[in-house]
Parts: C-alpha cells; structure tokens; sequence
C-alpha cells in the first residue's frame, strides 16, 4: 500500500505504508540515533510527534517481548505504549533476527495503530528540517487526499496531558524518597533510582506534592512546548521552597529553568540523537549525551544565582543549568538513558549525593 | 595551546604486505598533515618509495631506509626529533618503537613518544599484561594462557579444552595463528607460532560468536568518544581483516551497542590510550555476554575503515590529540563549524569486503580463518545492504557482478563450502540459495546471521522476479527499481531478463539503461556528512544510491571540472603506486585551476580522503557507475591513465558513449591493448617483439613450438586453477600444464611465446605529447626475463646497459609514442640480450614504476603527464637520467609467510604484495637498504645453498666464494655440494627431505634454527624437485628464516652484504641526494 508524508510546506514524500493503515498528523521531528527504536518509539517526548529515523534500516533486530517486566514496567520499553504518531524510514527489514526478539516492529505498529512509512529519502526531509525548521505533516495511505482540517498546531497541545500518569505510584523501597513529576517518564530513569536505593513516587505532571514527605525531586522529559505547564513550573517552585535537590531533565530542565525565572526558546529543529556533545561549564569534560528536545533554555535570560552548567558543542544552546547555592540542576540530556549510557553516570550519581 | 615540540619524527609501516597495507599511506599521511598545520618539522622513516607519504611537500624529510631499531637510532642521531609518532605505521612502526624504549634510546636522546605512552602499548600487546589490566577493571576475557614453548603450549590446550586457538603475540594481522581441534594440529601451528615469536597464546576458542569492533578517540583530558561501531557479517573464527564487515552495527539493540560501547570508553580509560584505539568484542548470539578479543593501540585498517565510513579522520585528530589538543578544541573537518567532539551519526550503511588472491599462488590453502591472507579490501556505501553488499562484490574485481547474475560456481558439496569457509563463501551462499537451501539451513553451516541471510535472500528473490521476465520491457517499473536499490546494475538485469543472451553484454546493458532512464529511474548523489543531515557538509564526500529522491548537491556543469578514475581494491599487480598517481593527478588539477573529481571505493588509500579533491565519489568503477556520474557532473574531461588496469579497460566503452577522454585516444590505447593490433603495428614500423601466437588447439601448439623451440610462455585464456600462466621447458611441462590449469579450446585459446633465456627486462617510464616522448626513465631489472616485472628487483638509472642497448630502446620508444600519438603517461616492457631488443609489452597508462623513477629523478612524471593531458604548455625536464649521481632500488615485498601451503617461488605470474625504494651512493648501498626494507636479514653464520641448474650453480659460485671469504659456514644439498667442493668451495652436505633416514637433514637444521639463511633456486617444474625444493622453501618462510629463490638476486644481496655493512650505509635523507 502507497503512503505519503505530506509536509506542511507541501513537500510530499511517496513510500510504502507499514505498521497500521491509518492516517497521521504531527510534528515532523528528525532523530539521528542509529539504534534503540523500541526504545525511541515508546519515548513520551516524541507524544504528538512524526518521527523520521536517519538511519535506514529499521526493524533489523524486531522488537522484545512486552511480557518481560521489572518493577512491574515493561524491561525493554520507555513506557507503556507507542508514543510516537507515526514513524518514517527508508528501508524497513521485513525479517528481523535477534535472540530477544519476540515480533516484528510491523506486527507491533499495527497493534498500536500507529502508521509507518518506508521507502522515502529521509535524508531529503531531514534536511528540509534543518533548513526550514521543525514543521506539521501527516502522513496520508493510499490515494486519499491530506486532510485539510487544519490541526491545532503542535505547540498549542497539552502533550504532557496524553502521556503523564493519572495518580501517584510508588516504585521501589528506600530510605529515601523521590518524587518524580511524570512530564512522560521514562522507565529506565525510574529503573536507574530504584537501583540505587530509592523509593520513588511518580507523581502525574500538574499533581501538587508539597504535602507529601519527600528527599528530592526529579521531574522528567516529556513532549511539547513547556510554556503550557504553568502548573507544573508552580510545583516546582513549592519545592524550591523546601530547598530540597531537584532536578530536570530534558523538557523538565526548561520547566525548571522556567521557575527560575529564565526564558525558553524553541530550538529550530531541536536536538535528536544519541550523539549530542556537551561540555560541562569551567572544565575540560565534555559527554556525548542522548537527547530529545525542542526547546533551551535561554543563557541570557537565567537570573542571578543560577548558571549554565552545560553547553551543546553542535549549536552552543544551553544543554543544562543549575543554582549556584542551591541543589537544583537540570540537563537537556538523559543522565539514565538506557540507548547511550552517560559518562559513568556521573550526574546521577552526583544528584543521589545531594539527597 | 602552547606548541611542545618543534620536530616530530614518523615511522612509517614500509612496503605493503599482507596485514599491513594502504592503510598506514593514509594515516601516516594525515599526521603529517596534522603536525605540518601546528608548524612542526616532520621527518618520516619509509621505504615505501610509492607511498603518497613519502612525496614531497608531506614530511620536511623523507628516509627511504627500513623501519628497524638499528636505522631509526641513526635518524634519531642525525635529526635529533624532539618527538616520535609509533602509532601510524602500523605493526611495523609500533613494533620499532618498543624496541626503541626497551633500549632506552629515545630517553637517551631525549626523544617524547606523542601520544599514548609505551608502556600502555605493551600493556595491550603482551597478552598476560593485557589481560590482568582488565581484570581489574571487571572486564571479561578470552580465556588464554601465554606460553613460551611447545610443551607448554600442550598443556594449557589441555586445560582450556579443544578447540583452542593459538597465536604468536606481536604479530601483526594474526600472523602464524589457526584453530586447533587436536594436539596433532595444536604440535604444527605453535611450532610456526614460536618462530615469529617467543610467547604463543592458546586460546579457548569461541567460534560462532558475533565480532564487533569499536573505534574509541581519548584526549588527554580524558574525554573519550566512539567514533564508529562495526560489525563482522562472518562470524568470530576468521579474522577481521578476512571477513566482510557492516558499519555501524545491524544485529545489535541499543542496549547492546551501549554496552559494548560503554566496555571499550572503560578499557581505553584504563590502559591510557592517549589518541585512537580499535577494541574488538566476541558477542554471543543469545545473550548479552561478550569477551575482549583484542585492543590495538594504535591506527589500525580497521581505523581506516572507520575514517573512511565516517567522515571522521581518526589519524589526523589523533595526531592533534598527540599534540596535546583537547577534542573539543578541534573541529569536524566535515562541517568545518561544529566540534570534533562528537559521535558520527550514520544515516548509510557502509560494507567492507577483503580482496583476495589466491589465486596467483601455487599450492596455497583456500581456505581463510583465523590468519590473514587478504591483499586488498574495498568498501562500498548505499542505503540497503542489498546495494551495498552487490556494490561490494563488484568492486573487489573478481569477475563478479554482484550477488547474483555471476558465472556458475562449481561447487561438488555445497555443505562443506559453506561449513569451510574460502575466498568464495559469499558466492557459495548464493549458489546455495539458488539450490534451495533456506535461511536455517545456511546459518546453520555458516553461523552468518540470519539478518545477513535474509538480506541475501531479497536479491535473490528479486532475481527470481526478473528472470521470470522476457526482455526489459516486460520488467515492471516497481520491479525495476526494487532491483535498482537492490544494487543491481543494468548488466545483472539485462543478464537476468535475457537480454545478455539476445543482444551481448554492451547493447543488453544499454537496453537496461536506456529503459530505466525513460522510466526516471537514476541514482542520486549523497553526501557523507557525519552528523545523518543534522548539520550542513561543507565537504564533497560522495556516494550513490537508488534508495533516495533529491541529489544533496548541485552540479555546475561549467566545463571546469575533471574526472580522475582511481585504481580500485589493492591486489596483487596494482596498489598503492597507482594511488600516488592519482592523487599527483588531482593536485595538479587543483593547481592549475580545475576542481578535481576522484571516483574510487579503496578504504585504505589517500586518493580517498576527501580533503584530496573537490568532489570525492566513493563508489564503484563499473562503466554503469562511471556514466552516471559524467552524466551528472559533465565534466571537462575525464582521466583514465593514472589508475591502473581498472579504468585503462573503460577507455573504449567510455570513448564510444562520447565521453572526452584527457591524453591518449581511446582507439591507440585499444591499439595498445589488443594483442594483434598491437603486434601488426610493431611489424609495420620495424620494432621487434618476441615470436608469439594465439592457438586453439593441442596440434597448432606443437607445431607453433616445433618453429620456436623451448621454452615457450604459455598464457592461456581460460585457467582452471592456479597461475595465470607460465614458462615451459619441455613437453612434459607443457602438457602437466595445459591439462591441469587451462582448457584449449575455439573458444579459449592460448598465447604461447619464445621464451627468450637470460635476457635482461628493461622498462621505459615515459610522458609524451602528442606523440613527441618530453620526459623518460629507463630502468633495469636485476633478475633476467622470467620473473615478473612487478616482482623483480629494479634499478635506475641502470646500472649494467649498453648505451647501445639505451640508445636502441629511446628510438624505439619514440616510434611507438608517436606511431601511438601518446598523450600522457606511458610505459613499455622490452627485452635485451646482447644489444638486439624485442618489445613486451606496452601500456598506455602510467605503470608500477612511475613513482620510482619520480622520486628517484625528482621530476614527476605525473604532474608532467596531466598537465599535458589538460592541454597545457610544457618544457622538456633540463635533466635526464645520465645526471644522476646515486642509484635507486625497487625491491619486491613477499607475503608468502601468510599464505600456507603456497610455494614461494618468482614466476611469470606475479606473487609480491608491495614493494620498496631506497637510494644509495652507489649499487650495493641501495641494494642493502632495499633488502633490508622488505624483510631479508644479514645472515649471521650458516647458509644452505640448493643452487639449482648447472648453469644456475656456475652462475653463483663467485657467490659463494664470497661467502666462504668473509667466514660464512656454507651447507649444500647434493648436486650442490658436490660442485662447490669441485671448484674449492668448502660446504658440509646435507640432505633432501627426499634422502630419507641420511643426516643432517636439510629441514631440522632449519627447524632447529641452524640456518640463518636459504638459498635455493629451483632448477625446473619436474616433481621431485618441487616437493624437495618446495618442502625447504617452505620451510624457510614458516620458520621466517630469510629466503632468496633467483641466482641474479642473491649474487647482488650476497655481494652487497659481503662488501659492506649495515653500520657503513650513509644516514642520507631524500634531499640529500642531489
């Protein structure tokens, strides 16, 4: 069956349709990691979105078993369903072989009703991306015609509120607890505290949890345009209040940076991909970091006592801040990421030692 | 960054051999690049006079003198270098520069390693050192024992459980290693083992499992990136420089890669890598386990591979990073704006496949493992591994078109082909598929992945479809592109739907051709850009695919653009000169105003580095591909002469679709080429040529030798097996041949030649314009006619012709350049015997040779013969070959130690893998240097002499006599002995392997080490002699004891060691010869 990525500037790309049958709309983001699709596709930051894959072959390893849990999550997956709206590659392998593989990616595409397209040049809409900036598109199956209900444009869309958790849940016993602001959590960051010792309560993204007891407070990536979490970013000035450890990752960094008083940007085609150089301020380090952003934190904006703390090595945005007191720090990056580890985890270790 | 050093010493990997190739050209000249932009004063140590290295303009000083511990302490003395690079010359330089450390010269003359320190490099290259390092940063091992003799060796088998795998540590590309299943097999390999080195490892073997590679950078800072995962398509068991392998990885999940990646950043931390290091993983099929195989802690091929799959040149930043620059401090080369502190991000798949040539050798063992036998790799780029695997296999140049559409491989067991892996699995596992195997049945005998399998069994699915169609017409659009992103070329499909058959190969792939064209069905052009799109390329790093819509560039079409055909997979015959050739091409087009367009797919050669010219298209040099860029690019003109044989056989295709060739015309260089017009032109104007005549039958070949005599050259069409050709002196010889190695039929006849007996071989090196030759070199092979001039010992000028012989081969030159209208490079084969002359050969390209003599003369005949090409005015060079005070010696590099089984003897068919320059003061000197360079040693005490004919042991006695003079304890085998002692020569008689239960026997003295060096000639092809004469060569070369198999060779080896001394050679760089 034919499908079509139509771009909201009129580029159509003609492929293949895999996966579900079912028309799409979104935002056309681009990710250049070369592995970790099933990772990539239940990522909540990708909610709302048409993600094109640079890398060409997908499909290659099939997908794991959804049975395999730990902490009662999914062992293999971000979350518990396909975030992603649609996904579009150049060469889907029909056949997979791998040893943990229990189905095909087209199999499980279909179950979540989300479309596919294969056999276009990613190449050529990523660099319609990098030139023109991120853009709506949908993708069309068969000859039908693209819808013309304009759709709400991306960035006016709660995406948080399709992928958050609907009341708290504790994960993991400790001495010490965690909340963790559900902004569309990634289960590996859950994994990675428990690991280490914690309990932690994953709070959904607009919960007030100044009347819970806890040590610290991580609020995580997720999708969309944080301008829109105002409540979020309140919560997260109740807990600065405290003066307990807080940090943010990915669009929780922004939020974080938004309670700080600093402004954020949106990022013309984001930061997609398991290669994202950073360096780390006033040093000689520098990590290669997974990132899914679309929006910084804006350096010049940051108020007094806070600092940038990373800074990309691609484009120069801001890829982390902290207080230069306080014990709250926020990265773009995923310090838990399971498809690219951090550089001994070090962040991550230096959060825990603050709580 | 404050600047520590002022002058940096390089050592280069000297000639190229088997495990140790192009590769280290291009490193070592990125680093010099590197060093050069920071204002350094580099000197460089190589032989290998062909190298892009060793030009000018690379390195302030050049040595043409072996890369050993004794010559470098000389250079270190003269030049007194501030610091030394060990990591980009391979095993070779690395190897030195321990040595040089151990001894404590370079803290005597106070010279810094840059860089990784030394002793993390013996950490990871002394296997116990190795492993107790990463024990104690939990990270698992093979289990291996290193043992230090034979016994030993048994006992640690014994413990670990057959099958073991045994290797010599030291070793470059895992020389003198191999499975063992028993302790029958285990007694015979660690014997071999032993004598390339004192410590042998045994290993628990672990077959099966999946080979991945990782390339990792580490600054000083200790800020560490992987630059590029691989993966190995055969699994663990043959050796990485055997297999085929994909990057980045396919089979693997991200949890996968992570954690493999994750190991090699703590390895590379832990031993203290400072600058680039490949680390090579075991990972099992069904779970998450792996093991270290190895950690190479320096520029490796596979480092090479990874710079050229990904943009990123690791050689150059590890030399910044040797510098004392942070990554972060650097920039990608390839957008030129965002940091070299990143991980590439792929969005193509690269495949990388071994050349082999088996081939070429007599006796040698197919089979590949866990030892390297490979001369020569290609590496191909595209969207699917469909393309890019048939793109490969095209490009390694063996006749095959692809996956699919090949010639029928006669296979008797098809089980046993895919269980034993050869040179040919890939296209056993096609045949396999053709037969009916299923994907199952295939990994069960191969352990191939079936990812890889499946892959395969697309094409051919897809071939299935077009061999159901009739004609191309009948082809549907969809199928046609399917199969176009497959990799098919128009060939396989006009191949597949018949049209081969009906119209030929020319009109049926032309049909193809034209059909998808009207069907808009064309390639398109991508750009490698590091970062999968994410940021803008400001470098022309090319390749194309069917699997894409929109070209990333724009072609100019201005006329102003030229297109240099590069010289393909390495092999035997053509390798890293021909590179020089193109890439003295392109900057001369650069430099005279033109972009320079490159077309070649050869990972380990300069030509390929995108920095050498405006537009690099890496990607195949098949007449389909070749068009398609002149189509896209319309260049000016396009150059076919400076890349070997590869492009030379496109001149007539590309002339007839009207592409504007530069230099020559395509219809004098097909002159050149065919046989019988080439000879007609000869007998039209009066140059001589040696008797010669196609036949199609036994009785024509009789009769043709009854007029001519013996020995005749006898080059058959059609080989079944073995070497392409060869010299018969009788009846016999020439029947044992014609039965076993060729068919002789109507349709496959055979060229046999008077073989003309010790006649000396002359090449003339030339550049002509329009017919007028503007520059010449003539030089001399040391051997007589017989052995092939790619591997004969050379020098120029030369040393021992009459300027009759000189005068007569100018006039004769200048017939054939003008009768030829020459335009360009240009080079002709000639045989003298007392002053009557005879031609051989003539090519309308630039040679073997061109190098040499450039850089011998310091004219070079290259920039010369393209500027002439672009129609430009040149001079007659001031100076000629009579102004030269110094001699320079080609010599010949042998891999016969990698290759088991194989006879290593010279013949008409050519068996060297690389070659040597050196230059000297006078004859001796140069000879020395040059032998000294590919491997030969100065024997210390005792040499075995089997001298071969009577003529051949008249030929050496004044020889051997020297040897007995200067103190040499001489041994003979019996004819041998006997003569010597009849004229005086005092020698001790030992056996033939033949001469059962006689003592001494020739063979333990050589095993027991009592020989330091063989000479032995073999007398003529009859059986007893090969399995005597064999049995002792081959014994020489696996026991690595020096070898010399031609009388005219060893007489100058003997004369020059016997005259003078390693320490008397003069310490003199290239400049220094005036």
């Amino acid at each position: 069956m034919k499908a079509t990525l139509v771009l909201d500037n009129g580029m159509r790309f003609e492929g293949t349709a895999f996966g579900s049958e079912k028309p799409a709309v979104g935002e056309v983001v681009f990710c250049t990691a070369m592995t970790g699709y099933p990772e990539s596709l239940t990522d909540a930051a990708y909610a709302g979105q048409l993600l094109v894959l640079t890398y060409p072959l997908v499909g290659n390893y099939g997908v794991p078993s959804h049975e395999v849990k730990e902490l009662g999550l999914e062992k293999f997956f971000e979350s518990n369903k396909m975030q992603v709206s649609g996904l579009i590659v150049t060469d889907y392998s029909v056949e997979y072989s791998h040893w943990n593989a229990a189905e095909t990616l087209d199999a499980w595409m279909k179950r979540e009703g989300v479309p596919g397209i294969t056999g276009v040049d990613t190449r050529a809409i990523t660099k319609a991306i990098r030139d023109n900036g991120v853009m709506g598109g949908q993708i069309i199956i068969g000859d039908a015609q693209p819808s013309t209900l304009n759709a709400q444009p991306y960035d006016a869309i709660d995406q948080v509120a399709n992928v958050t958790c609907t009341e708290p849940i504790t994960y993991g016993e400790g001495a010490k607890k965690v909340v963790v602001v559900d902004c569309g959590v990634k289960y590996s960051l859950i994994r990675n505290l428990v690991a280490r010792g914690l309990e932690v309560v994953r709070v959904p993204y607009n919960y007030d949890f100044s009347a819970m007891a806890y040590d610290a407070v991580v609020v995580t990536t997720g999708p969309g345009n944080p301008a829109l979490y105002g409540d979020t970013v309140a919560n997260i000035r109740k807990a600065m209040e405290t003066g307990k450890p807080i940090l943010g990752i990915g669009l929780g960094n922004q939020l974080l940076g938004l309670a700080a008083g600093a402004q954020v940007e949106k990022l013309k085609f984001g930061h997609r991909g398991a290669n994202q150089p950073t360096r780390l301020a006033d040093t000689n380090s520098c990590y290669i970091t997974n990132q899914n952003i679309g929006y910084a934190v804006m350096a010049s904006t940051l108020p007094a006592g806070w600092k940038v703390l990373f800074t990309n090595l691609n484009d120069g945005a801001v890829d982390g801040i902290r207080h230069e007191e306080k014990p709250w720090l926020g990265t773009q990056f995923a310090p838990e990421a399971c498809s690219r580890g951090f550089r001994k985890d070090n962040l991550m270790d230096d959060f825990v030692n603050l709580i | 960054m404050e600047k520590k050093f002022n002058k940096v010493l390089l050592l280069g990997s000297g000639a190229l051999k088997i495990g140790e190739a192009g590769e280290f050209d291009y490193s070592g000249s990125q680093a010099l690049k590197a060093l050069r932009e920071e204002g350094i004063s580099t000197v460089l140590i190589n032989p290998n006079i062909a190298t892009v290295q060793t030009s000018e303009g690379v390195a302030d000083k050049i040595y043409f003198l072996p890369v050993t511990p004794f010559f470098v302490e000389k250079v270190i003395e003269k030049e007194r270098p501030d610091g030394i690079l060990l990591a980009f010359g391979g095993q070779t330089a690395l190897n030195c520069g321990v040595k040089l450390y151990e001894s404590g010269v370079l803290e005597k003359y106070n010279v810094q390693v840059l860089g990784t320190p030394v002793q993390a490099i013996i950490d990871t290259e002394d296997r116990e050192l190795f492993n107790r390092k990463l024990e104690e940063i939990d990270v698992k091992i093979i289990k291996s024992e290193a043992v230090e003799n034979i016994e030993d060796a048994r006992a640690a088998a014994e413990r670990l459980g057959y099958p073991v795998i045994i290797r010599a540590a030291y070793a470059l590309g895992g020389l003198g290693s191999g499975f063992c299943d028993n302790e029958e097999e285990l007694n015979k390999l660690a014997e071999k083992a032993f004598s390339f080195s004192p410590q042998v490892l045994v290993e628990k073997s672990l077959k099966g499992w999946k080979e991945i590679e990782y390339e990792v950078v580490r600054d000083a800072y200790d800020n560490c990136i992987t630059v590029c995962n691989m993966e190995n398509f055969d699994p663990l068991g043959i050796h990485t420089g055997e297999s085929i392998v994909v990057a980045p990885t396919q089979t693997l999940t991200a949890s996968e890669c992570n954690k493999l990646r994750e190991l090699a950043i703590r390895i590379v931390r832990h031993v203290g890598i400072v600058g680039e290091c490949n680390v090579q993983f075991a990972f099992d099929t069904e779970s998450e386990d792996y093991r270290v195989i190895e950690v190479n802690a320096r520029l490796s091929r596979s480092s090479a591979l990874a710079s050229k799959a990904t943009g990123f040149p690791l050689a150059f930043v590890a030399a910044k990073i040797g510098c004392g620059y942070g990554l972060f401090e650097l920039k990608n080369s390839v957008t030129k704006d965002t940091a070299a502190f990143f991980e590439p991000a792929i969005d193509y798949i690269v495949c990388k496949i071994p050349r082999w040539d088996l081939g070429k050798f007599r006796g040698v063992d197919r089979e590949i493992g866990s030892a390297m036998k490979s001369v020569g790799e290609v590496m191909s780029i595209g969207r699917t591994f469909e393309e890019v695997i048939q793109k490969g296999l095209r490009m390694i140049g063996q006749g095959m078109h692809g996956f699919v559409e090949n010639k029928e491989l006669e296979i008797a067991d098809i089980d046993k082909a895919l269980r034993e892996p050869t040179d040919k699995r890939i296209f056993v596992i096609s045949k396999a598929m053709r037969a009916g195997y299923t994907i199952d049945q295939i990994h069960e005998l191969t352990k191939i992945d079936r990812w890889f399998l499946q892959k395969l069994q697309n094409i051919m699915n897809t071939s299935k479809e077009l061999h159901a169609c009739k004609g191309v017409a009948e082809v549907p659009a969809e199928l046609l592109r399917k199969a176009k992103v497959q990799g098919f070329t128009d060939f396989q499909v006009s191949r597949a739907v018949g049209l081969e058959e009906q119209l030929g190969v020319d009109e049926g792939l032309m049909a193809v051709r034209n059909r998808r064209k009207e069907l808009g069905i064309t390639p398109v052009v991508k750009q490698i850009d590091t970062l999968a799109g994410e940021y803008p390329a400001q470098t022309n790093y090319l390749y194309l695919t069917y699997a894409g819509t929109e070209h990333d560039i724009e072609f100019a079409r201005d006329d102003k653009s030229i297109i240099v055909l590069g010289s393909g997979a390495y092999r035997i015959g053509s390798s890293v000169e021909f590179d020089w050739c193109g890439v003295q091409a392109l900057n001369t087009i650069r430099k005279e105003g033109y972009r320079s367009v490159m077309i070649n797919y050869n990972p380990e050669t300069v030509s390929t580095d995108y920095d050498m010219c405006d537009r690099l298209f890496f990607d195949e040099l098949t007449f389909e591909r070749v068009m398609d860029v002149i189509e896209l690019e319309c260049p000016m003109g396009v150059i076919v002469s400076t890349g070997g044989q590869i492009p030379n056989n496109l001149a007539m295709s590309l002339d007839r679709m009207g592409v504007r060739l530069l230099g020559t015309q395509a219809k004098y260089i097909d002159n050149a080429e065919d046989r019988d017009k080439f000879s007609a032109m000869l007998d039209r104007i009066g140059v001589d040529q040696p008797e010669w005549s196609a036949l199609t039958s036994m009785d024509d070949i009789n009769a043709f030798i009854d007029k001519v005599g013996f020995p005749v050259l006898v080059r058959p069409s059609y080989v079944l097996s073995g070497a392409a050709m060869n010299v018969c002196s009788n009846q016999e010889e020439l029947e044992r041949f014609l039965n076993l190695a060729a068919n002789v039929s109507k349709k496959h006849p055979v060229v046999v030649s008077r073989f003309i007996e010790n006649a000396k071989e002359v090449e003339m090196d030339a550049v002509a314009k329009d017919g007028e030759i503007i520059a010449y070199a003539i030089s001399e092979h040391i051997e007589f006619a017989g052995v092939h001039s790619g591997d004969a010992t050379i020098q120029f000028p030369p040393q021992k012709l009459y300027v009759e012989t000189m005068r007569r081969i100018k006039r004769i030159s200048r017939k054939i350049a003008k009768e030829l209208n020459i335009s360009g490079p240009f080079n002709i084969q000639f045989l003298a015997r007392d002053n009557d002359i005879k031609v051989i050969e003539c090519n309308l390209r630039a040679s073997r040779s061109f190098p040499f003599v450039s850089k011998v003369l310091k004219i070079n005949f290259i920039e010369l013969a393209t500027k002439i090409m672009l129609g430009l005015p040149v001079e007659k060079p001031a100076k000629n070959l009579f102004d030269l005070d110094y001699v320079g010696i080609k010599a010949s590099q042998f891999s016969f130690n990698r290759l088991q089984k194989a006879d290593p003897v010279l013949g008409v068919d050519m068996a060297s893998t690389g070659e040597v320059g050196c230059i000297g003061d006078d004859t001796s000197v140069a000879v020395l240097e040059s032998m000294l360079s590919v491997g030969q040693r100065i024997p210390e005490k005792n040499i075995l002499l089997s001298t071969g004919s009577a003529k051949q042991k008249a030929a050496m006695l004044d020889a051997a006599k020297l040897l007995q003079s200067k103190g040499y304890k001489l041994f003979a085998t019996g004819g041998t002995s006997r003569y010597l002692t009849e004229n005086g020569v005092e020698n001790t008689l030992v056996y033939w392997p033949s001469e059962e239960g006689m003592q001494p026997q020739a063979l333990d003295m050589l095993h027991r080490k009592e020989i330091d060096m063989v000479v032995n000639l073999p007398k003529n092809l009859t059986t007893g002699e090969l399995s005597n004469g064999y049995k002792i060569r081959r014994a020489a070369v696996d026991l690595n004891i020096p070898l010399l198999t031609n009388a005219r060779l060893a007489e100058a080896f003997i004369n020059a060691f016997c005259g003078l001394t390693a320490s008397d050679i003069p310490i003199k760089s290239w400049d220094e010869f005036k």
